[in-house]
């Protein structure tokens, strides 16, 4: 028991000795990176619990059957614009959409559907829209978001038109695999 | 940020609700939450003080310097390759993009530089396999890589 937690948090243990070493060696970048991985430690704990809270949530209250209808194979176009309204409307960084996926495979989500959620997820975010808006201006957002839309989806029917159906298969079975 | 304050207050009703309705499964659900939180922890952790590391390797001038307004599609490239690599969170981002602007990058390539940074993720790549396999997630990050040079052009025409 004690052995696996130590494994599991090695890599971890070693990026921080970076960080020291970093501190140690080079004040003033390690100082930056300091700085840095502590605002992103902060982002990550003021915006992840609520985000997990709904997962457990959706995990235990939304049956299979519902979500199989709304989002699995079969969801048609409903399925594609709920994808990219559950990825739009998310907050936090893309590595928070992850675990999600797991859940969205257990409950029946198609794949296709799932990747549309990260690649909106990633790059169709409301509020990170809205900032790119004020800081880069009206022109260059809007040229990327009206790129992105498409893009996502063309992207999404590309990995899907390259991945054999019985890779997808293995990778649901996997996240059946790790629902406790 | 008001966002993530929308976020938990839904996460808020609906645990409410949820208590109401049903105490075990709400624990259940609770739960369910903190396993799959503390599962990938050590993974988000690791992933945060790398892109501190990383970041701390850039500088403004430096950045500007390489993906200029002259820089034509090597510039493009290297403001891809940059983004790749560098998982910044997106407050700073974007003050970043403009800093850059400022100093003489150019937009196409600031383009490239936004797009990878959102939709391409070398650092988190461990976690995106674990859920999405290696395949998907090397053909979806590589696709993304190269959608950021389309943007690039795009952007390019549309400022021209």
């Amino acid at each position: 028991m004690k052995m696996k937690w130590l494994r599991r948090y090695l890599f971890f243990a070693v990026m921080v000795l970076g960080l020291g070493a970093l501190i140690l060696l080079r004040p003033t970048m390690g100082r930056k990176a300091w700085d840095v991985t502590l605002y992103s430690l902060k982002e990550m704990l003021l915006v992840i619990p609520p985000i997990f809270v709904l997962l457990g949530l959706l995990d235990v209250w939304v049956p299979r059957e519902k979500m199989i209808r709304f989002m699995g194979e079969g969801s048609g176009l409903r399925g594609i614009l709920l994808a990219y309204f559950l990825g739009a409307a998310a907050a936090g960084p893309l590595y928070a959409a992850f675990p999600i996926v797991g859940v969205f495979m257990r409950k029946g989500v198609s794949f296709r559907n799932i990747l549309i959620f990260v690649g909106a997820w990633s790059t169709l975010k409301i509020p990170m829209f809205l900032f790119e808006l004020s800081s880069m201006g009206m022109r260059f957002a809007l040229t990327r978001l009206l790129l992105d839309i498409p893009g996502i989806l063309l992207m999404s029917l590309a990995l899907l038109a390259i991945l054999p159906a019985a890779e997808v298969q293995a990778l649901y079975a996997k996240a059946e695999e790790t629902n406790e | 940020m008001s966002f993530t304050y929308i976020f938990y207050a839904i996460a808020a009703i609906l645990l409410v609700v949820s208590a109401i309705k049903d105490r075990q499964k709400t624990k259940r659900a609770l739960l369910k939450a903190w396993k799959a939180f503390e599962n990938i922890l050590p993974q988000f952790l690791s992933i945060i003080v790398l892109a501190g590391i990383l970041l701390a390797f850039l500088n403004p001038q430096l950045i500007s310097q390489i993906i200029g307004r002259q820089s034509g599609w090597l510039g493009v490239t290297g403001a891809a390759l940059v983004g790749s690599v560098t998982l910044i969170p997106g407050f700073i981002a974007f003050p970043l993009a403009a800093l850059l602007l400022q100093n003489g990058a150019g937009t196409s390539q600031i383009g490239a530089f936004i797009s990878s940074l959102m939709m391409v993720g070398v650092v988190t790549l461990p976690v995106e396999i674990r859920f999405l396999g290696r395949k998907v997630a090397l053909f979806r990050n590589l696709l993304a890589f190269v959608f950021s040079f389309l943007v690039a052009l795009v952007i390019g025409i549309v400022y021209a």
